[in-house]
């Protein structure tokens, strides 16, 4: 029993280390991809150097950061952390204070159930890579996602600011309409694995259609895949869909949150963009799933076969599960700053007018494709 | 008669309606950049490639820009052969100047071909609207805007008084270095 808590601590902390410092690296990344994608070099001035003489091959080791601007993101904490803390003295204090830590609680806790690995074997112990084995999991993730909403209503309530109160609403409205949306599309992936345990979900992604192509949550739901995307980003609140916190008109609901509890926030941002990215990994990317990797190695569908050691097996499978997060956090950061934000009330008609419906038909129609299959 | 043209706003066809072939698009261009500016910019680590620019940033205090031969930039006052100031105080730039930034005092030259000379001139660059007047007014040469110093600042308003000996000498502000990326 201690024992077994204790293994879920460690896995806990890895996987909240993991998250936290992509999190932390989703500033940098935010800069430095931003400025490569419009032709320019991005923040590379913080720089730490050692002045002595003795510290010479210290300075040398650390060129390349300061040369990439990875110092950056500690800069940022530095002065967010000795930036005045300002509360408005109409607001209310107390609920000023919570709301920060509030979204950033339920934007972290709803990791513990995304399997980053299968099982790993340690001393005769058989070791589920996953922080909680929930069995409804994918529900209780987007209980995490829909509750997160709190922290920015109350931020937007507490501030006594009529344009927070504003891009709180209009938080409100957004998560109401997207989750709707987002909740549908999964149904269609949990319809076809037949789980809600986000574990089995995967394990039933091992397996091939027609002997090579993976099955997939992208193959068998590509409508689903990209309603999902979509919906997703509108989860994280970042641009398109930033109307809660469109800067060049209301600022939003953190718009009387300075030092750190703005941080707070702008963390939440970045670990929603995390968490939507592994969630799409899991549902729809087959999460830690490699290609044609079985237990014990590799099997091609053309007949080769490389075996692999166990532990080797699943030190690819964290990886692949890493790499495909990578990946989604690449591509809602492109999106990100590819596209203008859209208007509010084009928001809401697109999440009720079409993402909804199309949802809804995503559904109808696999449900009629398995029962079809099934009769056969 | 007022022509007024009326601008339809143009009608999406059936693609541009999905919005995600748009969306795709916009994707693809942007993460062609962003492929390009990478790769471009790994190469040049290594130093190679290195003429292909993977980016448009100057990296202003290392790098400059390469300024027009004929921008006007901070004033500063030619010399005779012997080190002494051209200006003979005639106070010409003093009148034309248009945001009366040129303070003058005249005194006696030694040497009696030579009228005056100026005790003391200021000009303050709080003021200055940079019209290059003072230069075309100049009977003598003796004023020119040539220095291309741009980076002037300071904490005080008298910090911006360039006094005779500073336009004499325009060193105290960081000189300009060669411009070391081609325009
Ligand atoms: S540039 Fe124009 S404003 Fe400046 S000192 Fe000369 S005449 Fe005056
Ligand atoms: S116009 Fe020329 S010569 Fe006359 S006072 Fe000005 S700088 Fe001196």
């Amino acid at each position: 029993m201690l024992a077994a808590l204790g293994i879920q601590t460690v896995l806990a902390f890895i996987f909240l280390g993991f998250v936290f410092n992509l999190a932390a690296l989703h500033a940098w990344i935010e800069r430095k991809q931003s400025a490569l994608m419009q032709d320019r070099i991005g923040a590379n001035r913080a720089w730490i150097t050692l002045p002595w003489k003795w510290a010479l091959p210290i300075n040398w080791i650390l060129m390349p950061f300061n040369k990439l601007g990875l110092f950056h993101p500690i800069a940022d904490a530095i002065k967010m952390f000795t930036k005045e803390d300002y509360i408005p003295p109409s607001g209310n204090k107390f609920l000023h204070t919570l709301a920060p830590c509030l979204s950033l609680f339920f934007a972290l806790v709803g990791f513990a159930a995304i399997p980053f690995g299968n099982t790993i074997e340690i001393g005769g112990r058989v070791i589920s890579l996953q922080v909680a084995n929930i069995n409804v999991a994918l529900l209780y993730i987007f209980a995490m996602a829909s509750m997160g909403v709190y922290g920015v209503v109350l931020a937007g309530f507490s501030s006594n600011n009529n344009y927070a109160v504003l891009g709180g609403l209009r938080a409100s409205s957004q998560m109401l309409s997207y989750e709707i949306a987002i909740g549908l599309t999964v149904m269609g992936v949990v319809m076809i694995y037949g789980s809600l345990n986000l574990q089995e979900l995967v394990r039933a992604q091992g397996n091939y259609l027609l002997g090579w192509l993976p099955l997939w949550g992208v193959v068998v739901q590509p409508v689903g895949f990209l309603l999902f995307l979509a919906a997703g980003i509108a989860e994280t609140k970042r641009i398109p869909y930033d109307a809660p916190e469109g800067e060049s008109e209301i600022i939003g609901y953190f718009v009387e949150y300075s030092g750190m509890k703005f941080g707070m926030f702008f963390f939440t941002d970045y670990l929603e963009t995390i968490m939507i990215a592994s969630l799409a990994t899991t549902l729809f990317f087959g999460g830690w799933q490699v290609p044609y990797l079985m237990d014990a190695g590799f099997h091609f569908p053309w007949g080769q076969a490389i075996s692999l050691s166990p532990l080797l097996v699943s030190l690819l499978q964290i990886l692949s599960f890493v790499l495909k997060v990578l990946f989604f956090c690449w591509l809602f950061m492109t999106i990100r700053w590819t596209l203008p934000r859209f208007r509010y009330d084009q928001l809401l008609k697109l999440g009720w007018h079409y993402m909804f419906p199309i949802a809804l038909a995503n559904v109808f129609v696999t449900a009629i494709i398995l029962l079809v299959i099934e009769g056969m | 008669m007022i022509k007024t043209k009326i601008v339809h706003r143009p009608k999406l066809n059936f693609w541009q309606k999905l919005y995600f072939p748009e969306v795709f698009r916009g994707v693809l261009l942007t993460s062609r950049h962003f492929f390009k500016n990478l790769i471009l910019h790994f190469f040049h680590s290594f130093g190679l490639f290195r003429r292909i620019a993977a980016a448009v940033t100057i990296q202003y205090p290392e790098e400059f820009w390469k300024l027009p031969s004929r921008l006007r930039t901070r004033h500063r006052l030619t010399k005779r052969e012997d080190g002494s100031p051209r200006c003979v105080a005639c106070m010409m730039c003093e009148t034309v100047c248009p945001a009366r930034c040129i303070y003058i005092v005249a005194e006696e030259h030694p040497d009696p071909n030579i009228e005056k000379r100026p005790k003391s001139f200021d000009i303050d660059l709080g003021k200055c609207v940079y019209c290059g007047f003072c230069v075309e007014a100049c009977p003598e040469d003796a004023i020119r805007m040539d220095t291309k110093i741009l980076d002037i600042a300071a904490y005080s308003r008298q910090g911006m008084m360039l006094d005779m000996n500073e336009l004499l000498n325009p060193t105290t502000f960081i000189p300009r270095r060669e411009a070391s990326r081609k325009s």
